[in-house]
């Protein structure tokens, strides 16, 4: 073993999914694979892309259409990334005003819990404010290249709202999300845990769906390193990988929740009450201020139901967002790429499941709420099947 | 500062933005601007409606230091955008990664906003990347001389307890202080911190 290869830099952003990260790191998972890992807590995600970049962390906990995006060149530098784990799959929330959820809730023609009902209802209510000449609906998300854009975008469209004409989608930084929503700064935003929590918390928001509501399965962060060190640390990439995948399993054992709990909501880690994160593994949301409750044990998934092996229709997906936007081209070349960026075959050589195969998952992999099932060898006709495009 | 000293001024008239939360660094890097002759210079220190405000100052480059999280807002301007007048871009150049390290290790980004020379822009990363590397200097030294500040009280505390109880002169109690910290392998404002802690117990 090389001594100078087992110490890593590894950047993350405070955030629920960071989970296995922090966990492989600070339960000593890490350790027993003979990595000294020092965690560097960042605050913007452009931050962790640009100190991957350059070498200054080894690996980070990243927006999976970041790691994409950076692969393919668009919106900043080209530097291929490779993801050989999955942090999390699911894990975002939109949350509205209580204004705009009492206007959607008045202009549904059935049961909001159905993201249709919800979308149709906004739909209605951005014509009735176009009608009346008031401002256009300002929605928060987290980065121009993240799930949380496209979550957002998928959703609201389905239902006839253009995300690009008919309201503003704003970039906000997570921990701002909050005080925008309740300084009218913002009518509604997608983002991940703590926040929506925080909100429902304080009175200032409802959150109107899990995305897992939206799409049953849908990538959200990865294990990141550029495909350069990948290819010059083989041995230490495997061992970063089967900590994870032990930190992972180890979340998931319902018996540990309360201590990975106490553990990710200390200062220096997510920095939220454990309660709030403990509430977000087990998928057991507080979604009004009243106190109502929902579940979903789809909610966030840390390696349960196969979340943490890379798989590369998701990337096809995200980069079908991409295009369907108008932040990328759509091209043969770009689509193998994108999808070479999810490498099951390295979470394969480091780790080996004795589970079944897993079962009752969506057929394609993603398990959209609307539009046809997602195959990412035609995303061309895919994203014909559309109205609302840019491309 | 004496400006008037300062070596004919190079006429500038690009507009440039200083993004940044700490009204100290930020002067530091005003100052060096103003003196490399730019003088349309603007410091935004609120971050809400961020985009609004830059959109309305419409500059020709955008400075933010690293730890702010809304580096990740002006992000949002290289998306195809009916609000954005002209074409912004990061300062990346493939070529030049030393630029972009030396940048992010000092702690600074630059956005550029329309398609400016790459020299003159050259020119103002490097004023940056100087400027936030002395303040990091600063904070360091100034941090560095108060701790210096409060080990020196806690030591004179603890020789005076010292000369106190075990009728030291001055010196002897501080080479007692030293002997005890080397044989104990510490440093000697730990010793005297101790010295000052039991003191205070035993009272």
């Amino acid at each position: 073993m090389n001594a100078s290869e087992a110490r890593l830099r590894i950047g993350f952003i405070p955030l629920a999914d960071a989970a296995a990260l922090i966990i492989a790191v600070d339960k000593g998972f890490a350790a027993a694979e003979g990595l000294d890992i020092e965690l560097v807590r960042e605050v913007s995600w452009s931050n962790v892309r640009d100190k991957l970049n350059i070498g200054l962390f080894d690996a980070a906990h990243m927006l999976a259409p970041v790691a994409i995006a950076s692969s393919l060149g668009i919106g900043h530098v080209k530097v291929p990334i490779v993801a050989p784990f999955g942090l999390g799959v699911n894990g975002n929330a939109i949350t509205v005003s209580p204004a705009l959820y009492a206007a959607i809730a008045a202009a549904a023609d059935g049961s909001i819990v159905d993201p249709m009902v919800s979308a149709r209802a906004l739909a209605r209510v951005v014509a009735k404010r176009k009608v009346r000449g008031e401002e256009p609906l300002t929605f928060g998300m987290t980065f121009p290249f993240s799930t949380h854009n496209y979550h957002l975008r998928f959703w609201m469209a389905a239902g006839g709202v253009d995300p690009d004409e008919d309201v503003r989608l704003v970039v906000l930084p997570p921990p701002y999300m909050v005080d925008s929503l309740a300084n009218g700064h913002v009518d509604g935003f997608c983002v991940g845990a703590p926040w929506n929590s925080v909100a429902v918390d304080l009175g200032v928001g409802f959150i109107l769906h899990f995305v897992s509501e939206i799409l049953l399965r849908a990538a959200e962060k990865v294990l990141a390193m550029r495909e350069r060190w990948a290819q010059e640390h083989p041995d230490t990439l495997l061992r970063l990988v089967r900590a994870h995948g032990r930190a992972a399993a180890f979340i998931e054992e319902e018996a540990n929740r309360d201590e990975v709990a106490a553990i990710l909501a200390a200062p220096d880690r997510i920095g939220v009450a454990s309660e709030v994160i403990r509430r977000t593994l087990d998928g057991r949301m507080k979604i009004a201020p009243d106190g109502t409750v929902r579940v979903n044990d789809r909610y966030l998934l840390v390696g349960r139901k196969g979340a943490a092996r890379p798989d590369p229709a998701q990337a096809a997906w995200l980069y079908a967002q991409m295009v369907r936007w108008g932040q990328a081209p759509l091209s043969a070349e770009m689509l193998a790429a994108a999808k070479g960026v999810f490498r099951p075959d390295l979470y394969d050589a480091a780790i080996v499941t004795s589970e079944p195969t897993v079962s009752g998952e969506p057929a394609d992999g993603i398990g959209a709420f609307a539009g046809p099932s997602f195959d990412p060898n035609t995303v061309a006709a895919h994203l014909d099947s559309w109205i609302i495009r840019r491309a | 500062m004496a400006l008037e000293a300062c070596p004919p001024r190079m006429q500038s008239s690009l507009k440039i933005v200083i993004v940044d939360e700490n009204p100290i660094r930020a002067a530091i890097l005003e100052d060096g601007l103003r003196e490399a002759g730019h003088v349309h210079v603007v410091r935004v220190d609120e971050m809400s409606h961020l985009l609004a405000r830059i959109y309305t100052i419409d500059p020709d480059v955008i400075l933010i230091d690293l730890e702010n999280p809304s580096r990740d807002v002006l992000e949002q301007m290289f998306q195809v955008s009916r609000a954005v007048k002209r074409p912004v871009a990061m300062f990346v150049d493939q070529s030049d990664t030393a630029s972009i390290e030396a940048a992010v290790d000092a702690g600074v980004s630059a956005y550029i906003v329309g398609g400016l020379q790459k020299e003159r822009i050259k020119n103002i990363l490097d004023l940056c990347i100087s400027r936030f590397n002395s303040f990091a200097r600063l904070r360091d030294e100034l941090e560095r001389t108060r701790t210096a500040l409060e080990e020196r009280k806690v030591i004179d505390r603890a020789k005076g307890i010292l000369m106190k109880a075990r009728n030291l002169s001055e010196e002897a109690a501080y080479v007692l202080l030293r002997k005890t910290a080397m044989n104990e392998n510490k440093k000697i404002a730990e010793v005297a911190q101790s010295v000052v802690t039991a003191a205070e117990l035993l009272r």
